[in-house]
């Protein structure tokens, strides 16, 4: 198990150096420079100049890569060629929302399609079945920021259970996780239908194994082999599934920001793409990339918790 | 078989045809602004309404699917025109560098989902609608190269190989003569798949401004434009959302059918 | 009483009609066995049994376990009786065991589902039955995978017993395991039955298995028993002329020309082969397995030539290694002089090479014509026929297997087992090679199939003049087409020489346990019978 875990730390070690160089060539090739962008077409060579020391860009660009990565493992960031400030608290604050709103969506969707693909599986081919599964068919085709506006619609502006946007602040858990709701439900209903359709059908899988008919044969009920044999051995190719929507509902949550104003990593990124803020949209990639590939870490720690297979006896 | 087939095929027919139809006829122009006719709801003038700039919706959906299909095909094409054969490759040498160097990148562009990477071209060349073709397509090469491999892998250890191995038949051959043409059910049914959610990215991309950029048409941008006017002209945000819901809810009906009817194995019963 | 007695029990699944008027008993501490061809509906009946039909199917007569009634029963009744009064043992150990889950909680699972009892009592009485079926040095908290294929099966025979249920159902228990393997199982159920009174039901393809162990005997055919009544009784009679076909099938032995010994076509020189392992540290370099190890073994022209050996004894890796589809770590393979080397043989060389495979339905590409799947080979060919001339190749190599011209326009999915191993023979064939291995070629096949099968091989080679080298893990088999045979175990070959005498006075220990271990027919008799049916 040991031995597990650390291959697979080395490998979550190489991706995000990899990821990191990629991230900073691709950045780096950009045409336009920060520093005459910032003071605009008429600026004087030398004041661009003085600018450029001060962003830290007249040095190589491989002593710039391990400024940034460095500065990067210490917590800073650097500091944003717009607002002068340092990324990293720029970061901290609006992270503070997608990444709960994100952690909110997956709970849900998972809550959401387990019991909806244990039911249609345990009903396979019957009208319950149909049912679930024609619901997962619609639900996998609808657009999240559409039914965000459409639960906007419905429950903000028609009913007024919940407002239409905006962001409270985390003072007040109680509201935070109201305003973060509606959001949440919109991220998760399709991942949710995905999730309930594999789920469903890993299980569909697992049922014709011969192992389900062992355990039919020593008595136990259909149900019963379906809880306790069949949905740990489904989980397999579940969480698999589950791992991935997370990357999917983080770049979601972005998207999702911008239906309900909230001022998330979204706002930040796009605010920084149009402002040219480089420094800003290189770390909150970084940012995005790594928390990717972490969940692809734990997932793969799941997987062995999960299957003994993975988990060789010393 | 049937049931899911001919629904799925019938909805998708509709957007293709009405996306082929736009290049010669829409109801209304798409150009043409008439403040006075602003935020219509449906009538029989408009069957769908107009919108804040008093444009017909139909006709706007109409000329929107062109760049929907067209964005997600062309990304498809790219996912599997690349895709394919490096998954062919990696089976063909199971084990070896280059299946380890394919999978790993693979890994790696997992990582980035297609809204960053959108976010890192857009960030270096503007926001157009080639460079969500590119994000997409990326994002698409490892899905069928991981597919092509696994699906080959399997295909490798079959006798059947074998004796064309002993037939003195080369890994490439074998690939392209055994390999392929038993993976080509597995890549339709992902390839109508990865359409359906290559609309729904296009889409998104376009909401947020890092799609098709005006005056291009697209359903995103009509859903961003439409956005403040929901409480005033519901219909607005309404019909582009459901133009996209039926498109896609059509070509996974369409991969579904598919899948079925091209593998009778697959019994009825599997999402 | 009987343990289990099946009166006039009819199974139907729509139309079809899959058991007709089955009868059986069973009584304490007998052993019965259920034999017949794939399809007979031996399965069907153990199903119906234990209550597990297919939703669909429709079932009638009647079916009383321990004078208990299963047709018709409820759900919640018959999960109550199944584990506790009667237990089941599939085919395949490999895949029986759920994979994520330790063996000691797969075993005490059905005492506690039975009698609500405590973990730990549970797993006393889980320890006991991993006991009793020999498992005493195996811990309650190993997973599937840890066991071989011998020792789930015993986990599987410890779940099903582990409540000393009156009946024990047990469908090709040892069908999927090697001989040595096959006899310890036997010998265990022989055990539990006469020990603790269980009435056994021994579902199983084979006659000879029959004959070592079984109380009495019923022959199904298409889903009906077609003869029964005590093991000795019906292995004297065969008065049905299906039970006849059968036996004769069984112990069938090709009639082999002796022809001269040729010059030599094959040999292998000091074959070393090794796999890599698993890395068990982080840094060391990854331990290997040997799978050969100086293996060297000659074949002249014309000759038949057998290898037996069990699972894991080399058998695949030594062919993969003759057909010049992988490099030795070291030694030489000739043919014909000339040396095989993965991507430098001559492709005239390796034209004079085929290989039929074991798996009948894995061994053609689906999506391809029998004419394009028989004439694959033509590629080693430097000037391959062409045209009207390759079409005749093809119908002769069809007709010379038995199937006609028109054949080679269909697809291979039209056509059964049987069929697609002749099939596979006449792809052997069009390059009129000199010599073929057959690789388990039979072992897929139901008897009667498999002995038309040797017959054709045996026809070919004199026709054809052609060498072989006939791999199988059955020993009757090899016996029947060979004449001289190799015994490959865990890399090495530990005997050789003329079939009759090694099969008749084995010299090395491992041969004599092997032809201790398999189940044997009657001989006299499978003999006597054979001369009637040819």
């Amino acid at each position: 198990m040991l031995r597990y875990a650390l291959n697979r730390l080395v490998s979550l070690g190489l991706s995000l150096i990899v990821a990191s160089l990629v991230i900073f060539l691709v950045v780096e090739v950009a045409p336009g420079d920060p520093a005459s962008f910032m003071l605009g077409i008429n600026a004087q060579p030398d004041t661009v100049a003085a600018l450029q020391a001060e962003l830290g860009l007249d040095v190589p660009k491989w002593q710039r890569y391990l400024t940034w990565v460095g500065g990067m493992l210490t917590g800073d960031f650097g500091t944003s060629y717009t607002y002068r400030t340092p990324v990293s608290e720029m970061v901290a604050d609006r992270l503070w929302i997608s990444l709960p709103l994100a952690l909110y969506a997956l709970a849900l969707s998972t809550a959401l399609a387990f019991p909806a693909a244990l039911y249609a599986a345990s009903r396979r081919g019957r009208p319950g079945d149909m049912a679930v599964m024609g619901a997962t068919q619609l639900g996998i085709a609808v657009p999240n920021f559409w039914f965000a506006m459409l639960l906007v619609l419905l429950f903000a502006i028609n009913l007024g259970w919940f407002s239409a946007g905006g962001f409270p602040g985390w003072d007040d858990p109680l509201a935070a996780m109201k305003a973060l709701t509606l959001p949440a439900i919109a991220l998760a209903l399709p991942q949710a239908a995905i999730l309930a359709r594999v789920m469903r059908s890993a299980l569909i899988d697992i049922m014709a194994e011969d192992f389900m008919r062992t355990a039919r044969a020593k008595g136990l009920t259909r149900s019963q082999t379906l809880w306790r044999h069949g949905v740990r051995n489904a989980l397999i190719p579940v969480l698999t599934i589950i791992g991935l929507q997370f990357s999917f509902l983080l770049a979601g949550a972005i998207i999702i920001e911008q239906v309900f104003f909230l001022p998330g990593l979204g706002r930040l990124i796009f605010q920084a793409i149009s402002q040219r803020d480089l420094i800003v949209v290189e770390s909150v990639v970084m940012l995005l990339v790594f928390a990717v590939i972490l969940v692809t870490f734990l997932t793969d720690l799941a997987y062995a918790a999960v299957d003994p297979r993975l988990r060789r006896r010393a | 078989m049937m049931r899911r087939l001919a629904p799925g095929a019938a909805l998708s027919a509709v957007f293709v045809i009405a996306a082929l139809l736009s290049f010669l006829w829409t109801p209304y122009a798409v150009d043409g602004m008439a403040i006075a006719n602003r935020l219509q709801p449906p009538s029989a003038a408009h069957l769908l309404g107009t919108d804040h700039f008093g444009r017909d919706i139909l006709s706007m959906i109409m000329v929107g699917a062109r760049t929907s299909i067209a964005v997600a095909l062309v990304a498809v094409g790219i996912g599997m025109g690349l895709g394919v054969p490096l998954g062919l490759a990696a089976a063909a040498r199971h084990g070896g560098l280059l299946d380890e160097l394919i999978m790993r990148g693979n890994d790696l562009v997992f990582a980035f989902p297609s809204l960053v990477i959108a976010i890192l071209i857009t960030a270096i060349a503007g926001p157009s609608a080639v460079n969500a073709i590119i994000a997409i397509g990326i994002f698409n090469v490892p899905v069928f190269a991981r597919l092509t491999r696994g699906a080959a892998l399997a295909l490798w250890s079959r006798d059947f190989i074998l004796a064309a191995q002993v037939a003195g038949k080369g890994r490439a051959r074998i690939s392209l003569e055994h390999i392929l043409p038993n993976v080509t059910n597995l890549l339709i049914v992902q390839g109508t798949i990865q359409f359906s959610l290559g609309i729904l990215a296009e889409a998104a991309l376009s909401y947020v401004g890092l799609g098709a950029q005006p005056p291009i048409p697209s359903w995103g941008r009509m859903l961003a434009d439409a956005q403040t006017m929901v409480a005033m002209a519901p219909h607005v945000a309404l019909m582009p959302g459901l133009a996209i819901v039926l498109t896609v809810l059509g070509l996974n009906l369409l991969g579904d059918g598919l899948r079925d009817a091209l593998d009778p194995k697959l019994g009825e019963g599997r999402a | 009483m009987n343990v289990l007695s099946v009166e006039a029990l009819s199974v139907r699944i729509g139309a079809a009609e899959i058991l007709r008027d089955v009868s059986l008993t069973v009584a304490p501490g007998e052993i019965v066995a259920l034999t017949g061809e794939s399809g007979s509906g031996k399965s069907m009946t153990a199903l119906a049994t234990m209550g597990l039909l297919p939703r669909a199917a429709e079932a009638s007569g009647e079916i009383r376990v321990g004078g208990a009634r299963i047709l018709h029963r409820p759900e919640a009744a018959l999960c109550r009786m199944r584990g506790a009064e009667m237990g089941m043992v599939f085919q395949e150990p490999m895949t029986a065991l759920n994979p994520v889950q330790t063996i000691g909680r797969q075993v005490s699972e059905t005492v506690r589902l039975h009698k609500g009892a405590s973990s730990a009592q549970a797993k006393e009485l889980a320890r006991a039955a991993l006991d009793r079926v020999g498992l005493t040095e195996i811990p309650l908290d190993r997973y599937p995978h840890e066991l071989s294929g011998g020792q789930r099966q015993r986990v599987v025979i410890a779940m099903a017993t582990v409540l000393r249920p009156k009946l024990l159902i047990a469908d090709e228990p040892t069908t999927a395991l090697d001989v040595t393997t096959q006899a310890r199982i036997l010998d265990l159920l022989r055990g539990l039955a006469r020990d603790e009174g269980m009435g056994l039901l021994l579902i199983t393809h084979d006659l000879a298995v029959v004959h070592g162990i079984a109380d009495r005997l019923a022959v199904m055919k298409a889903g009906e028993i077609v003869e029964a009544g005590p093991t000795a009784d019906v292995f004297a009679a065969r008065a049905h002329p299906y039970t006849a076909a059968l036996f004769a099938a069984s112990g069938h032995r090709a009639s082999l020309t002796s022809r001269a010994a040729d010059a030599p076509l094959l040999s292998v020189d000091g074959l070393d082969q090794s796999y890599a392992l698993p890395r068990t540290s982080l840094f060391g370099a990854r331990p290997r397995f040997p799978a050969l190890k100086g293996v060297s073994l000659e074949i002249r022209a014309g000759e038949r030539v057998g290898l037996v050996g069990e699972s894991g004894s080399g058998k695949s890796t030594l062919t993969r290694a003759i057909l010049g589809l992988e490099t030795p770590d070291r030694g030489e393979i000739r043919l014909g002089g000339a040396a095989i080397v993965p991507g430098a043989t001559l492709a005239e060389t390796r034209a004079d090479m085929q290989v039929v495979f074991q798996d009948p339905y894995g061994s053609f590409n689906p999506r391809h014509r029998v004419e394009r799947l028989v004439a694959e080979p033509f590629h080693l060919m430097a000037d391959p026929p062409r045209g009207a001339a390759r079409q005749q190749a093809v119908a002769d190599a069809l007709e010379a297997v038995g199937l006609k011209p028109e054949d080679a326009r269909r697809y291979i999915h039209a056509f059964s087992g049987g069929q697609r191993q002749r099939i596979a023979i006449a792809r052997a064939l069009i390059t009129r090679p000199k010599f073929i291995i057959f690789d388990e070629a039979v072992s897929a096949l139901d008897v009667r199939v498999r002995a038309q099968i040797l017959d054709l091989i045996a026809r070919l080679s004199d026709e054809y003049g052609l060498a072989y080298l006939f791999i199988s893990h059955d020993l009757s088999v090899v016996r029947g087409i060979t004449t001289r045979v190799l015994v490959l175990r865990r890399g090495e070959i530990v005997e050789e020489g003329p079939t009759e005498e090694v099969m008749g006075a084995p010299r090395h220990p491992y041969t004599q346990e092997l032809i201790a271990a398999a189940p044997r027919l009657p001989e006299d008799q499978a003999r006597t019978e054979e001369s009637h049916a040819t």
